[in-house]
């Protein structure tokens, strides 16, 4: 339970500060989330996806540290112009290496940028048919990501309602 | 790994900075450093056990220190006084010496379940593999702890029962008057310590008065240097060294005084105790402007610790519910305002705080905690700076949150 010293690249630190698209896309044509605020991390991630499976944009919301904030961003940034396919094979490695780096301690966060950014692409795929090049099984990454229903029934309890302390409003 | 230093550019010019984070280390106060200066170089740089003019001259001012400290904590004897190298060694010699100086008389140790590390890990990974029953007692909703539980967690073979006097993370004023009675009623022989180190200068303490056999104190946590603490050993209770060396004027830390410290130490004290209702009553003032403007100006917050009476007071323990607790650390600090918190992210194991788990929070909630302290150096202007700042800051963290209220 010892703390922990984090000198965050400045790369990382830019996009905790200034994330580039940030925000629910309204019109998304797939979007998904991953993590649980039981661990402290949730990343959802929101694809405008065009002609040839070519993700036109994408756009992210982040609970969590500066590293999680970062990372998400900087793969909507990285799946821009790339087709679905592309975008599926997008590692944590990668996305850690486009922020200079992260301490090791954060990887779990490239994950789940990652975990997020897959179940978007699988739910797309849902009624369309799975492509070849897409394993049937849930990647690791994605299994990270929480059932949307658990995830429903978590907030409530977590923003009032439910045993213990009504927060302030 | 990285370049730190592009980290603090990025940080830029803020209209204030105001340090709150006085539980993980503290400026000392400027009258404090004035009075350590010549003791670096110019004055008893000497070795108090050795006769010279140099030695004697350090002799007199640890003197002079320990019979203050004598005085301040209602001891008996100066000798009862130790310096440490701070509240983390102190509270292991406490644990460790008493533990092995007293093994034939019973093996059992009773500590709460929102004690310091330095407490819970030496209890846990030293004492608890040398054959001692580790006891946790727990707490209630609001830190208190169940005096029920602790009276049968005692029986006649505990040598040792350790309860913080106020916790160290949401400022929990424990009745350890009761506790100490308790625990003799039980086993008239075991030892109580008490780590006092945010309750000294912060609430009345007199080791007489609250019975304790040990006391812990810290001298950061009152605007001292860090590097110094001291702890508090009855006369009669028997505790073994953990360090073996050169033994000067204190018996159970061996080792050359490190005089300026102890001086800077000193001052601290006196700048507190000397004048002690005035700066307390300052810092609840402070704190009070601090912790009720929050809650009443941002939605979503959780105060951890206890209202009134039983709250040390310098202590604000909030959570913002859907804001994470490190994100929130660093917004703030690219902001001016340093905070810690209580969240997974801040910690090697990523786990949330174990005090805010044991008043019954859930991770959700101790994810986005914040740690503030007060001290009478602070001005209203710095905390209305904060009243200013912190609602933008989680403002911000919440507009990126996929997580919605309601």
């Amino acid at each position: 339970m010892s703390r922990i010293p984090l000198p965050y690249s400045p790369k990382v630190l830019e996009l905790f500060r200034n994330p580039k698209n940030a925000g629910a896309m309204e019109d998304a044509t797939v979007s998904a989330t991953a993590g649980s605020p039981i661990c402290g991390d949730v990343i959802a991630i929101y694809l405008k996806i065009g002609e040839g499976d070519i993700i036109k944009r994408a756009t992210f919301e982040s609970y969590g540290c500066a590293a999680n904030i970062a990372t998400a961003s900087i793969l909507t940034e990285m799946v821009k112009g790339k087709t679905l396919r592309e975008a599926w094979n997008i590692t944590w490695r990668e996305i850690a290496e486009e922020l200079g780096g992260l301490p090791s301690i954060k990887f779990h966060c490239g994950a789940l940028a990652v975990g997020a950014l897959r179940r978007a692409i699988r739910a797309y795929y849902e009624k369309r048919g799975r492509p070849p090049w897409m394993p049937e099984e849930a990647t690791l990454e994605e299994r990270q990501a929480l059932e949307a229903e658990k995830l429903k029934e978590i907030l409530s309890r977590k923003l009032g309602g439910g045993e213990g302390d009504r927060p302030n409003r | 790994m990285f370049s730190v230093e592009e980290l603090l550019k990025m940080h830029g010019q803020p209209e204030r900075e105001v340090y709150l984070d006085l539980e993980n280390s503290a400026p000392v106060a400027p009258e404090v450093l004035e009075a350590m200066l010549p003791y670096f170089a110019e004055r008893a740089y000497g070795n108090p056990s050795i006769t010279h003019k140099p030695g004697w001259m350090a002799y007199d001012v640890v003197q002079r220190a320990l019979e203050s400290f004598r005085r301040w904590l209602g001891a008996s004897r100066a000798e009862e006084i130790n310096f440490t190298p701070g509240e983390t060694e102190a509270n292991n010699l406490a644990l460790i010496g008493a533990a092995r100086a007293n093994r034939s008389r019973g093996r059992r140790i009773v500590v709460s379940a929102i004690e310091p590390l330095s407490i819970l890990h030496v209890a846990e990974h030293i004492l608890r593999p040398m054959g001692f029953d580790i006891v946790e007692i727990p707490v209630d909703r609001e830190g208190l702890i169940d005096l029920d539980a602790l009276e049968r967690a005692v029986n006649g073979e505990t040598i040792l029962v350790s309860i913080s006097a106020v916790n160290h993370e949401i400022g929990a004023i424990q009745p350890i008057r009761e506790a100490v009675e308790l625990m003799k009623d039980r086993s008239p022989d075991a030892i109580f310590h008490t780590d006092a180190s945010d309750a000294y200068g912060r609430i009345p303490l007199d080791v007489e008065k609250l019975g304790v056999d040990m006391a812990t104190l810290s001298s950061y946590k009152i605007l001292g240097p860090r590097g110094i603490g001291a702890l508090y050993v009855r006369e009669g209770v028997e505790v073994e060294r953990l360090l073996e060396g050169q033994l000067g004027t204190q018996r159970l830390w061996p080792g050359v005084e490190n005089v300026p410290l102890i001086v800077g130490f000193q001052k601290a004290s006196e700048l507190l105790l000397n004048d002690f209702d005035y700066k307390v009553s300052r810092m609840r003032h402070l704190r009070n402007r601090l912790m009720d403007g929050i809650l009443n100006s941002i939605s979503g917050t959780l105060l951890n610790g206890p209202r009134g009476g039983r709250r040390a007071p310098d202590n604000v323990n909030i959570s913002f519910l859907g804001c994470e607790g490190e994100a929130l650390t660093i917004e703030l600090s690219l902001r001016g305002v340093y905070v810690s918190s209580g969240s997974a992210c801040t910690r090697r194991l990523l786990q949330p705080s174990h005090v805010l788990m044991a008043i019954g929070r859930k991770p959700e909630e101790a994810h986005g905690s914040i740690l503030m302290k007060v001290s009478w150096l602070h001005s209203e202007e710095d905390i209305d700076y904060v009243l200013r700042t912190l609602p933008r800051a989680v403002e911000r963290l919440r507009g990126l949150s996929p997580l919605r209220e309601g």
